[in-house]
């Protein structure tokens, strides 16, 4: 049986399609079989991140009013073998996201899948709500600031009460933090909250720290999840986030700012 | 000690603190104008006919009706703020003071009935803290809350009240949850983060980070005190009396442990 993974945040902008997308295809890059769904009904990100808007014929919105199958909904990445899209409809708004026909779809995936990451949409509206329910876990994304931490506190909280693991009084969702856009110079300059404070204001476990790069906003653009930017800091970090997720002891990185050797303090490069 | 609500019936009594605003005066003036908290009755009015509130009246009144003496009282007209007829102020005004109530003001009305309020001689209202609502248990016999010991021993105690019981919660409380210790202590072993809203009846202890909101004797106990381990509350209320901190925590008590307690209506902040 499949797990089911929310990507989760309150806040808008954070980075949870970003993180998503590379947390999905980590996952299938080490064979697990995997679908990421977009859940941002009305908007449709996911695709453009994942490089499959051309290819979206069906969506989500269609398989949960039966008017196409999973199979010819779900779109297979390019680049991966074990990686499935299923992406959002752009006509239909967020009510189309009933919780019987959200059930019935991931309890199918749920037989194929190893892992459905669900991308949820910002807020704590409708959408948001029922990307979240039928979690098991949750990956909890934050900006180092203070309105982004606010947000994800309230959605821990949504969590704990509105999820039908709390409903039904089972084991509650597993929550894992994912700090986004860390900039340890600007940390150090006091402009931004560090992972201590954030930690300590959430307290839940970190799972990782993406660094702010330019790597992020070049792979949105083109369409490939940063995660295959093997070279850029925030690739090699969803990859430690995905190797700790799967149980994998990682120490931190990109936590400290890049230190100016003597060469480039003299000649300021 | 636990407060009265009583909701069944036409009308009922609670308290709300109302707080007046404060105006600095000079000290040679013949008047000074200062600020100060009140605990007032609230008469919620859910009907429009006089006589129909004056059986209610008259039933929750031979409770206690040596306290409610010459006691004044705040009307609270939101269940008939929608009623297009004109209210009777002044029969209500006359039906209050054969009952030897003093109306001082009225509150949630709509701006005819306000205006109605105004030339019968009575206050508007705005603001007040009110006690929690009590949806799921529409009767609540407890002792009042604004009763001093004499006044407990002159009324007849309706019914005794229901035992302390204390809540404990491990979870973290965050940002738009509230969690309420109906009747007794609320005690917290994970941090209550900003946004989040600790209520109890009785003392609130928590044993991490305070960044929320926490109010302790809900229902008039001046006796609740509020222990936490460390101190950066938004809010902080006893019985009523509440001081809210922006960026001008003290040094001498911000994260550090603390107890709040009042002491004559003013809140007290020790480090312990």
């Amino acid at each position: 049986m499949g797990k089911i993974i929310v990507v989760t945040s309150g806040k808008g902008g954070v980075g949870k399609t970003t993180t998503s997308a590379s947390f999905a295809t980590g996952l299938a890059k080490r064979g697990n079989k995997t679908v990421v769904i977009d859940f941002d009904v009305g908007l449709r990100n996911l695709d453009l991140i994942m490089g499959c808007e051309r290819r979206v014929v069906y969506d989500f919105v269609n398989v949960l009013n039966n008017e196409a199958s999973l199979k010819q909904a779900l779109i297979k990445d390019k680049r991966c073998d074990n990686l499935f899209v299923l992406p959002a409809s752009q006509t239909r708004d967020k009510d189309a996201l009933t919780q019987e026909g959200v059930g019935r779809v991931l309890d199918e995936l749920k037989e194929d899948f190893d892992y459905i990451v669900c991308d949820s949409p910002a807020g704590i509206e409708k959408g948001a709500v029922m990307a979240l329910y039928f979690a098991d876990e949750a990956l909890i994304v934050t900006n180092p600031e203070v309105s982004s931490v606010r947000d994800s506190d309230r959605i821990l909280g949504i969590l704990a009460a509105k999820s039908r693991r709390a409903e039904q009084g089972d084991d509650p969702i597993k929550e894992h933090l994912v700090i986004t856009r860390y900039s340890p110079k600007r940390v150090e300059m006091g402009e931004m909250l560090s992972v201590e404070d954030v930690q300590e204001l959430l307290s839940i476990p970190l799972i990782g720290v993406i660094p702010e790069s330019e790597a992020v906003l070049s792979a949105s653009n083109s369409g490939v999840p940063v995660i295959h930017d093997e070279p850029s800091s925030s690739g090699q970090a969803y990859t430690d986030v995905v190797s700790r997720f799967m149980g994998e002891d990682k120490p931190m990185r990109f936590l400290e700012a890049e230190k100016k050797g003597l060469l480039k303090r003299i000649f300021g490069t | 000690m636990p407060g009265e609500i009583i909701k069944n019936g036409e009308i009922s009594l609670q308290t709300e603190v109302t707080e007046s605003i404060k105006t600095p005066q000079k000290n040679n003036s013949a008047v000074e104008l200062k600020g100060s908290v009140f605990t007032l009755p609230i008469l919620h009015l859910q009907a429009t006919s006089i006589p129909a509130i004056e059986v209610d009246l008259l039933t929750h009144l031979s409770k206690a009706r040596k306290f409610f003496e010459n006691a004044p009282v705040v009307i609270d007209l939101k269940s008939i703020a929608k009623v297009e007829q004109d209210f009777d102020f002044h029969g209500l005004m006359k039906l209050l003071s054969q009952q030897r109530l003093i109306p001082v003001g009225v509150k949630n009305g709509s701006n005819q009935q306000n205006a109605l309020a105004v030339s019968a001689g009575l206050a508007i209202l705005k603001g007040g803290i009110s006690p929690p609502d009590v949806e799921e248990k529409p009767i609540i016999k407890e002792k009042p809350a604004f009763a001093t010991d004499n006044a407990i021993k002159d009324s007849t105690p309706v019914v005794v009240a229901e035992p302390d019981k204390t809540k404990v919660v491990t979870q973290p409380v965050r940002s738009g949850q509230q969690v309420y210790a109906k009747g007794g202590d609320l005690i917290i072993l994970a941090p209550v983060n900003h946004g989040a809203e600790i209520i109890a009846d009785g003392n609130i202890h928590i044993y991490s980070t305070m960044r929320g909101r926490a109010l302790a004797g809900v229902r008039g106990d001046v006796n609740a005190n509020i222990f936490c381990q460390s101190m950066e509350a938004e809010l902080v209320a006893i019985a009523g009396n509440f001081r809210v901190f922006e960026e001008d925590m003290p040094a001498e008590i911000k994260s550090k442990s603390v107890r709040i307690h009042l002491d004559n209506e003013q809140l007290v902040i020790t480090q312990i």
